[in-house]
C-alpha cells in the first residue's frame, strides 16, 4: 500500500476502509540469514538498509515487547547534527542527511521538520567554545551560524535576558536541526523494512545466544530456538544483559534520562532550544505540548522512572531561562534506559565472536541517529567491514585508548557524561 | 531514594555523589596488564537487579559508602562504610 495525496482523498470519501495493517505479523522461522536482537529505531533502520542496501531479506528483527513501544517512543525527538570530534561529526552529518530523504525513501510521513537549534552561551568562554564548535560543524558540510543577544532576541524573544545570573549572550543556531514524530519513524522503517521481506517478530525475548567454536549459530528466544548464519544485538539499554548472554562484558553502564511534557499549548517554541548553564532543552510538538528533558539522574538503574532531584533541577533551569512557561502543566514523565559509554559515544562493532555484531552505547543520543546507525551497521553486518561515516566507533578503543571520542572533554570514565 | 549512611544515618540522596560500581574496593595490580585494568576501569557486570556501587557523602560525613540495591526498584538494602567493606 503507497500512501499519497489522493489515496487518503479516496480513502476519507470512501469510510476509511481500505486502510490495512502497516506490516505483518509472522511466525518466527526456525532459520534466517541475519537475525537482529532488538526491534526498537536502530533494530528496525538496521533491518531496513540491510534489505534495501544489500538486498539481505532473509532477516528477522526479534522485539521482546512491540514495535514502538521502547525508547523510541519515548524520547525528545530532537534531530541534529552539531557534533565536534571526528568520528562523530562524520557520523552525526551521514545521520541527518539520510533524514533529509527519509519520508521520500520510506514514502512515510516522520514529520521531520527542521525547525532549526539554538544552544544557548552565557559566558565569553562558552562564547568561544561555541564559536569553535560552529567552525567544526561548517568545516564539516553542515550548517551553523554564531547569534548575538540580539540575533538570539529576533528568534527567541520570550526568554529571560538579563536574568542575574544567567544572562544570555548569544547561541549557536543550526538551522538544519529540528524534531521528528518518534513513532512515526518506528512505525516508518517497521513498514519498509516488511515490505521489503523481514519478518518483525514481537513479542519474542532473545533468552540465550548459542556460539559453537567461536562462531554464532542462533538465538533461543521465549518463541522457540531460531538458527541464524549472522546476529545483530542493538537492544541500547539492555546491551549488557543481551551480551552477557555471549558471555561478553561491555564498557557501558544503564542510567536513566527524565524527560517530561506538558498539556497542549498553542504555538510558542518555534525551535529547539537549549539552556547552557543547566540541563534543560525544549521543543514544542505538533501537538502543542512543551516537551523538554534534562541530564541523567546519574546512578545505575533500569527503574524507567526518575527521581525528584532532577525533575527539581529541570524545572528551575526552564524557569530561569523562559519564565512564560510557568503555568503550563506538566502531564507526564518518564524515565529511559540509556547505555552510557565512558566516552560519551557509540559502538558499532563487531565482537571478536564470529558472525556476531553490536550496535550500543547511544547514551542519551539514540534518536537522531536511528537512521545513520542503522545504515552503517547494516553496512557492518552485510559486508563484515565498517562503513566509512562509522569507522571511529570502536569497541577496543577503552582498552587501547586509541580513538576516544570525548564530546563534553570530562575524561574518558563512567559517570562523567 | 534515600541512603542510610552508616555515620548519619538515612538521608536525602541529594546529600551523595554516586562513583559507580563498587569495582574501585578491587582494585588490580598496577603491572597487572592492560586487561585487568580495562577490566577495572571501563567493563561493567551492569545488573538489571541486585548491584554494589559507591556512594559519596559529599553533602554530610565524606564517608564512601558501600550500598546494596536494586537498579530497578531502587529499593536500598544495605550500607556499609567503604573502609570496612574492604578490609
Amino acid at each position: 500500500m503507497r500512501f499519497s495525496g489522493l489515496r487518503v482523498l479516496k480513502e476519507g470519501l470512501t469510510g476509511n476502509k481500505g486502510w490495512r495493517p502497516h506490516w505483518r505479523d509472522p511466525e518466527p522461522k526456525s532459520d534466517y540469514d541475519i537475525v537482529i536482537i532488538g526491534g526498537g529505531g536502530h533494530g528496525l533502520s538496521t533491518a531496513y538498509y540491510l534489505a534495501r542496501e544489500h538486498g539481505l531479506t532473509n532477516v528477522a528483527v526479534l522485539e521482546k515487547g512491540y514495535i514502538g513501544g521502547g525508547n523510541v517512543g519515548r524520547n525528545t525527538t530532537i534531530v541534529r547534527a552539531n557534533y565536534f570530534l571526528e568520528g562523530n561529526s562524520q557520523f552525526y552529518s551521514h545521520s541527518l542527511k539520510l533524514w533529509e530523504g527519509l519520508e521520500e525513501d520510506l514514502n512515510y510521513n516522520v514529520m521531520h521538520s527542521q525547525r532549526g537549534l539554538i544552544n544557548l552561551f552565557h559566558s565569553d568562554g562558552q562564547r568561544d567554545a561555541f564559536a569553535r564548535r560552529g567552525n567544526m560543524m561548517n568545516s564539516q558540510g553542515d550548517d551553523a551560524i554564531l547569534l548575538d543577544r540580539e540575533g538570539v532576541r529576533k528568534e527567541l524573544p520570550y526568554l529571560d535576558f538579563d536574568n542575574p545570573r544567567f544572562p544570555v549572550y548569544g547561541g549557536l543556531f543550526h538551522p538544519r536541526g529540528g524534531t521528528a514524530r518518534h513513532d512515526a519513524v518506528a512505525w516508518g522503517y517497521a513498514r519498509g523494512a516488511d515490505q521489503r521481506g523481514v519478518d518483525l517478530i514481537q513479542n519474542c525475548e532473545v533468552t540465550g545466544i548459542d556460539i559453537e567454536n567461536g562462531k554464532v549459530r542462533g538465538v533461543q528466544t521465549t518463541r522457540g530456538a531460531i538458527r541464524a548464519k549472522k546476529v545483530g544485538i542493538v537492544v541500547a539499554g539492555r546491551s549488557g544483559q543481551v551480551a552477557a548472554m555471549a558471555g561478553m562484558r561491555l564498557p557501558i553502564e544503564s542510567h536513566i534520562l527524565q524527560a517530561f511534557v506538558t498539556e497542549g499549548l498553542k504555538p510558542c517554541i518555534h525551535h529547539v532550544v537549549s539552556f547552557g548553564m543547566g540541563h534543560f532543552y525544549m521543543s514544542q510538538s505538533d501537538k502543542g505540548g512543551l516537551v523538554f528533558g534534562g541530564d541523567l539522574d546519574f546512578y545505575a538503574s533500569y527503574a524507567q522512572r526518575g527521581n525528584l532531584p532532577m525533575k527539581e533541577h529541570v524545572m528551575e533551569a526552564g524557569m530561569a531561562l523562559m519564565p512564560m512557561i510557568g503555568k503550563a502543566k506538566v502531564l507526564r514523565s518518564w524515565g529511559g534506559i540509556m547505555d552510557m559509554t565512558p566516552d560519551g559515544s557509540p559502538i558499532i562493532d563487531k565482537t571478536g565472536i564470529d558472525g556476531l555484531y553490536i550496535d550500543c552505547g547511544w547514551c542519551y543520543g539514540g534518536f537522531k541517529a536511528v537512521p545513520g546507525s542503522g545504515h552503517c551497521f547494516a553496512h557492518l553486518i552485510a559486508q563484515d567491514r565498517p562503513h566509512a561515516a562509522a569507522e571511529k566507533y570502536r569497541l577496543d578503543r577503552f582498552r587501547t585508548g586509541y580513538g576516544l571520542m570525548d564530546e563534553e572533554g570530562t575524561g574518558p570514565q563512567h559517570n562523567l557524561h | 531514594m534515600r541512603i542510610t549512611c552508616p555515620i548519619c544515618g538515612e538521608r536525602d540522596i541529594r546529600e551523595f555523589t554516586y562513583q559507580g560500581a563498587a569495582v574501585a574496593l578491587d582494585r588490580p595490580d598496577p603491572e597487572a596488564g592492560d586487561e585487568a585494568w580495562d577490566h577495572y576501569v571501563h567493563l561493567r557486570e551492569n545488573p538489571a537487579g541486585r548491584t554494589r556501587d559507591l556512594w559519596y557523602h559529599s553533602g554530610g560525613c565524606s564517608a564512601w559508602v558501600v550500598v546494596t540495591r536494586d537498579t530497578v526498584t531502587h529499593e536500598v538494602f544495605d550500607t556499609e562504610l567503604a573502609e570496612e567493606a574492604k578490609a
